[in-house]
């Protein structure tokens, strides 16, 4: 970063009324919920007041986030961001205790815990045409990677996909960076039937050149992308989710096996290619806690306020 | 001084004894009564050439401070510790006294040292007991930045130097509380969390502002911070787990130390659901690795739940490099050593969860490199262990976040940053470096003393601005 760039930063997250702030650059101040929003049944939109963390903030990466003191520490990634207004939004799904409490949130509230940017960007070339595939949450998540490819010059095409129609979000702003947008639903209530596998597999058939896949969603969404493009042969990159704790390469939990080699997916990751990731070592590790998470929403839903 | 009765043995610290303890995590030794405290400071010989001082790595003045206890001038006492060591308390409950100060007491020759760690811990909790501590009067600003990256020992005692005189500091955390491996590592039981806060509360009160939730090398690049400030401390850690790169690591139930004493300690894991980061409770627990980092995983372990706990270690008794204190309370506590064993596999259950670790026996060949005998594996002696978690705490070494994203910045082999030993300068014009991040893994105390001659150096880098 420029000089200059770095001093505006500052003033940024400086307030001038303070002696201390002004003269002491990157003063911390507690992140702030500016917005949350359901977007669809399940899924949240959380927009944050988080202005060194957006000044910074590129496709790929993601942020770890404490809902309140005795929250669990969690990987989010980045669905948007405004670095004018100095804002991070999140797209998550409410699944378990801290996901639920991150959805409780209202404009105004403090977040314990918003520390990023974390991870490696995603790699950002000109391929000429890359298939941009999202699920769940990672429609929100896919969202910066297909605009980021389209102004690199990329031929994008996004697929969605989802079980039917009211699951799906954001098709409009999808739209506008992409060339082309698929959908798919389990129920057929919106483009295609029967799950987006086979699209990319008659997409891929057809002869199509695709140079490039991405995939963002849920660890099985990602699984089966890898298995459809690994019989084309086709570069597919995957964001992987495991459990982390610092986000940082501290702490180990989130290691996975690529291509034989143990990686951490916090500082080697999160996107690696998803014909050499061990899906089955990733999708146990994501299952560790499962048997916790019930004693822990048993515990938070009767002390809901505490 | 006229010839005193030597009083051969330390005085007794009373304890929570073992079998109420491992059900607990509350801290183990209770600590000195101030009658106690003084009959054992009396036993100082105040000898003329102290090798305790030399033994000390911040030099604390401690014939001075051990007088001033027996005079039962408590006050006099912890200003003095506080003129060299901003965490007292601290080092008080951690440090390997026995290696260090109490190893060149006069007394140890042929009876037990003065208990020094054990009185700079009375005086340090002392003080504590008075209410709020005394601020020191600081000297007129200078009108110079510095940024002092992590808050553990290094960056705590750096930030404290500096503020002292009179600059400007600003302190960095990655996580969500300051003190590095004091609150992520160090379990409750050995040193509260409320000792860690009251002191980095103290050092805030000195002046220095902390930045938490601020991941140098992402949140902001080293280059950055020197844009805004004069001078930059790197105190980052050794934070980046080793795995021992055998079959079945990635198995549930297999933990890296630092996750598991993570878990436990920072993330009060120990108190789930109440907060919501849970930890594999195993019956069975077998801890890898013999220094403090596995004594203090394995006793966790008990108070965690584990019917029994384990320490798997691949040389003998003799080589182990832990606090003797630590493997005392360990074994008093009933964790069981398992000696001269090379885990060579982890093996499931067929569920994706470990339930087997399969060793070799070794047996000792000739010394290695550090002066240890090398543990040679015995072909054919695999056997298996059965475990439900494991925690592997074979050592870590420096991140290579910051190196990684700091051109000019020069690393060793193992990761660490190249300092120069003098004055803790990196290869990079402003930066300096101590801790961990320079040693590559050491005690808390080695740490505060690089960054005591790193903040000195910085003063005069500040000052002169000559590098």
């Amino acid at each position: 970063m420029q000089k200059e760039e770095a001093k505006k930063m500052a003033e940024t997250i400086n307030d001038a009324s303070e002696d201390w702030c002004a003269s002491a650059p990157f003063e911390s101040r507690p992140a702030r919920v500016v917005r949350r929003e359901s977007l669809v049944p399940n899924l949240e939109l959380l927009t944050v007041q988080a202005p060194t963390v957006a000044q910074k903030i590129r496709p790929g990466q993601f942020i770890v986030v404490r809902a309140d003191e005795y929250g669990e520490r969690i990987p989010l990634t980045v669905a948007d961001w405004d670095r004018r207004e100095g804002t991070i939004s999140c797209v998550f799904m409410q699944v378990g205790t801290s996901t639920y409490k991150l959805g409780n949130l209202q404009a105004g509230d403090t977040l314990a815990t918003f520390v990023g940017p974390l991870g490696k960007a995603l790699e950002l070339d000109q391929w000429d045409t890359v298939l941009c595939a999202g699920g769940c949450y990672g429609i929100g998540s896919m969202f910066p990677v297909a605009r980021a490819l389209k102004e690199t010059g990329n031929q994008v095409i996004s697929l969605i996909e989802g079980r039917s129609k009211f699951l799906l979000y954001w098709l409009d702003r999808l739209e506008a960076v992409s060339d082309r947008m698929l959908i798919a639903t389990h129920d057929g209530s919106l483009g295609k039937k029967d799950g987006y596998p086979s699209i990319v597999e008659e997409l891929l058939a057809s002869g199509e050149r695709i140079d490039r896949v991405i995939a963002v969603g849920c660890t099985f969404m990602m699984y089966e992308m890898a298995q459809t493009t690994r019989r084309f042969g086709v570069k597919t990159i995957v964001s992987l989710n495991p459990i982390m704790i610092d986000g940082t390469g501290m702490c180990g939990a989130c290691r996975v096996s690529v291509g034989d080699e143990t990686k951490f997916a916090c500082v080697d990751g999160p996107d690696f290619d998803a014909h050499q990731v061990d899906w089955d070592v990733l999708l146990s590790r994501r299952k560790a806690y499962l048997g916790n998470e019930t004693d822990s929403a048993e515990r938070s839903t009767s002390v809901w306020k505490r | 001084m006229a010839k005193k009765k030597i009083i051969p043995a330390k005085m007794p610290m009373p304890e929570q004894p073992a079998a109420e303890r491992i059900y607990n995590f509350d801290e183990v030794p209770y600590g000195y009564t101030p009658e106690q405290a003084v009959a054992e400071a009396e036993r100082c010989l105040q000898c003329k050439r102290a090798g305790c001082v030399e033994g000390c790595p911040v030099c604390i003045d401690i014939p001075r401070f051990l007088a001033l206890v027996a005079e039962g001038d408590f006050r006099g006492a912890i200003d003095l510790v506080k003129e060299n060591n901003a965490l007292p308390a601290v080092t008080g409950r951690v440090c390997p006294q026995e290696e260090q100060c109490e190893a060149s007491c006069a007394l140890s020759k042929r009876f037990e040292p003065v208990a020094i760690g054990r009185l700079e811990r009375f005086v340090a909790d002392w003080e504590a007991a008075q209410g709020p501590p005394r601020i020191p009067k600081l000297p007129p600003p200078t009108g110079k930045r510095v940024a002092v990256v992590g808050s553990g020992p290094a960056g705590l005692t750096a930030a404290a130097d500096l503020v002292k005189e009179g600059h400007q500091v600003t302190m960095f955390e990655a996580l969500h509380e300051a003190g590095g491996v004091l609150v992520y590592g160090i379990p409750e039981f050995r040193l509260p969390k409320a000792i860690v806060r009251r002191e980095v509360d103290y050092i805030c009160a000195l002046g220095v502002k902390l930045v938490k939730d601020f991941v140098v090398g992402t949140t902001a690049t080293v280059d950055e911070l020197l844009e805004v400030y004069d001078a930059v401390f790197l105190g980052t850690g050794a934070g980046l787990p080793w795995f021992l790169n055998i079959p079945g690591e990635n198995l549930n139930g297999v933990y890296s130390a630092n996750e598991y004493l993570t878990r436990a300690n920072l993330m009060k894991a120990y108190r789930f659901p109440e907060y919501d980061t849970p930890i594999v409770r195993g019956r069975r627990v077998a801890t890898i690795g013999g220094g403090n980092v596995a004594m203090d995983s394995a006793r966790s372990a008990l108070r965690l739940g584990a019917k029994e706990s384990l320490i798997v270690y691949r040389r003998s008794r003799e080589e182990m490099p832990c606090r003797e204190e630590e493997i005392h309370h360990a074994i008093e506590e009933g964790v069981q050593l398992n000696l001269l064993l090379t885990p060579v596999a982890f093996h499931s259950g067929g569920n994706g969860w470990v339930k087997e670790m399969e060793c070799l026996r070794n047996e000792l060949g000739e010394p290695d490199a550090s002066g240890r005998r090398r543990p040679v594996p015995i072909s054919g002696s695999n056997f298996r262990i059965s475990t439900d978690v494991v925690v592997i705490a074979i050592g870590q070494s420096p991140n290579p976040m910051i190196p990684n994203t700091t051109p000019g910045l020069e690393t060793g082999r193992r990761g660490n940053i190249v300092v120069d030993e003098e004055t803790m300068k990196t290869s990079k014009h402003g930066v300096f470096a101590g801790g961990d991040v320079a040693t590559g893994g050491a005690t808390v105390i080695l740490a505060m003393g690089q960054a005591k001659i790193a903040a000195r150096a910085m003063s005069e880098f500040l000052e002169t601005g000559q590098w």
